[in-house]
């Protein structure tokens, strides 16, 4: 699921969660899109950040995993 | 508490496109064909849009028209970043190097004013909340940034419409939503304007199809991702014996001179700005120089008097 592929730094600039129009952080390492604000990791595959909230997985506030 | 309502089931849309994103080649020329004319639009516009979205970009067409092989795009667009809702779609999209994501038309992921033209080709038609996405579109364009869309309006399909209907309440003496509701002319103007764009202008132009049977125009519609995704829709299409009624109504109805069958697309193209102070403007209400019954060479009748009955 993880990809090797880069995402679009143009993208990074732009993109907000699309549930709180809130920041996200680039976490490289697992190739996701992270709002702290909603608990939700959005997933980047083959360099497409996926931003649709049903595939996002569930993170705690503190950042880390509960699910997989 | 009133519930949303849900038209569309948004899963089924998606599930479609999905599907379909492999079979775009062969049957993607109505989305080429509005991307084409979408772009046309462009080159009238003095205005330079550097950075711009295509929201609902299927497999990426808009993109192919903006740019073709041109690295300065049409409309002076430098950076087309293109989202889908489906994933596959996206990825074909992606296929072009351009930046692309997967995003709900319905829950955009950009900040306020990131935009300088946002462009939708044929994806709108099958949004829910049309209001929703279309405030959220509004607020992600800069100040004077241009919307241009289009979608499909009332009266696509018109042919496949009544022949399915007919045959489904011949049959079943009753009636499932077979193909989408639309949208019209009338009732866009309004939304966009209640979603605080100025400049609103929606015309209407009419595609036509033809095919060499009604069948193959069901397939196509299939391969494009277009299948009826109304959320009260029983699964699946409609019952065989259903469909060959209709089918063969199609068939006697509609065929051509050529032996062919036509198929009614309307195509809405919506062209709208977000506000900015550099816009014209309307004057204040009273601030009018000249009297319009002079202008019309007519007589004015001031309030509180009344028309004189005629006996």
């Amino acid at each position: 699921m993880t990809n090797n592929a880069q995402v679009d730094p143009k993208l990074l600039e732009i993109l907000v969660c699309p549930v709180t129009k809130g920041p996200l952080d680039y976490d490289a390492a697992k190739g996701e899109l992270v709002s702290r604000q909603a608990g939700l990791a959005y997933p980047i595959r083959d360099g497409i950040p996926i931003m649709l909230p049903d595939e996002a997985r569930q993170i705690k506030a503190d950042g880390g995993s509960t699910q997989p | 508490m009133t519930e949303t309502i849900h038209v569309f089931n948004r899963a089924k849309v998606r599930h479609h496109r999905d599907r379909a994103a492999p079979l775009l080649d062969a049957h993607g020329f109505l989305f080429e064909e509005t991307a084409d004319r979408l772009a046309d639009r462009l080159d009238d516009i003095t205005h330079r849009f550097p950075l711009a979205l295509d929201l609902g970009c299927h497999g990426g067409d808009m993109g192919g028209q903006v740019f073709g092989p041109r690295t300065m795009g049409r409309g002076g667009i430098e950076t087309l970043i293109q989202a889908d809702l489906s994933p596959a779609m996206a990825r074909r999209a992606n296929a072009s190097g351009r930046p692309t994501i997967a995003a709900d038309e319905e829950f955009l992921p950009f900040a306020d004013a990131t935009f300088d033209a946002v462009l939708s080709n044929l994806s709108l038609h099958w949004v829910n909340d049309l209001p929703g996405a279309l405030l959220q579109i509004r607020r992600a364009l800069k100040p004077d940034g241009l919307f241009l869309a289009s979608m499909l309006g009332g009266g696509t399909l018109a042919e496949l419409r009544d022949c399915l209907a007919e045959a489904e309440i011949e049959i079943c003496g009753g009636l499932s939503p077979r193909v989408s509701p639309f949208a019209d002319v009338r009732d866009l103007g309004g939304l966009l304007q209640r979603a605080g764009f100025s400049l609103p202008v929606v015309d209407a132009d009419q595609v036509t199809v033809s095919y060499e049977t009604p069948m193959k125009l069901l397939y196509d519609l299939r391969a494009m991702g277009e299948s009826n995704a109304v959320a009260e829709a029983k699964s699946g299409l409609a019952r065989r014996d259903v469909l060959a009624r209709a089918m063969a109504m199609y068939e006697d109805r509609h065929r051509d001179a050529d032996g062919r069958f036509p198929a009614t697309f309307r195509i809405l193209t919506l062209t709208a700005w977000a506000p900015a102070p550099t816009q014209q403007q309307p004057l204040a209400p009273g601030s009018a120089k000249t009297r319009l019954a002079e202008a019309l060479g007519g007589q004015e009748i001031s309030l509180g008097e009344k028309a004189q009955p005629k006996d």
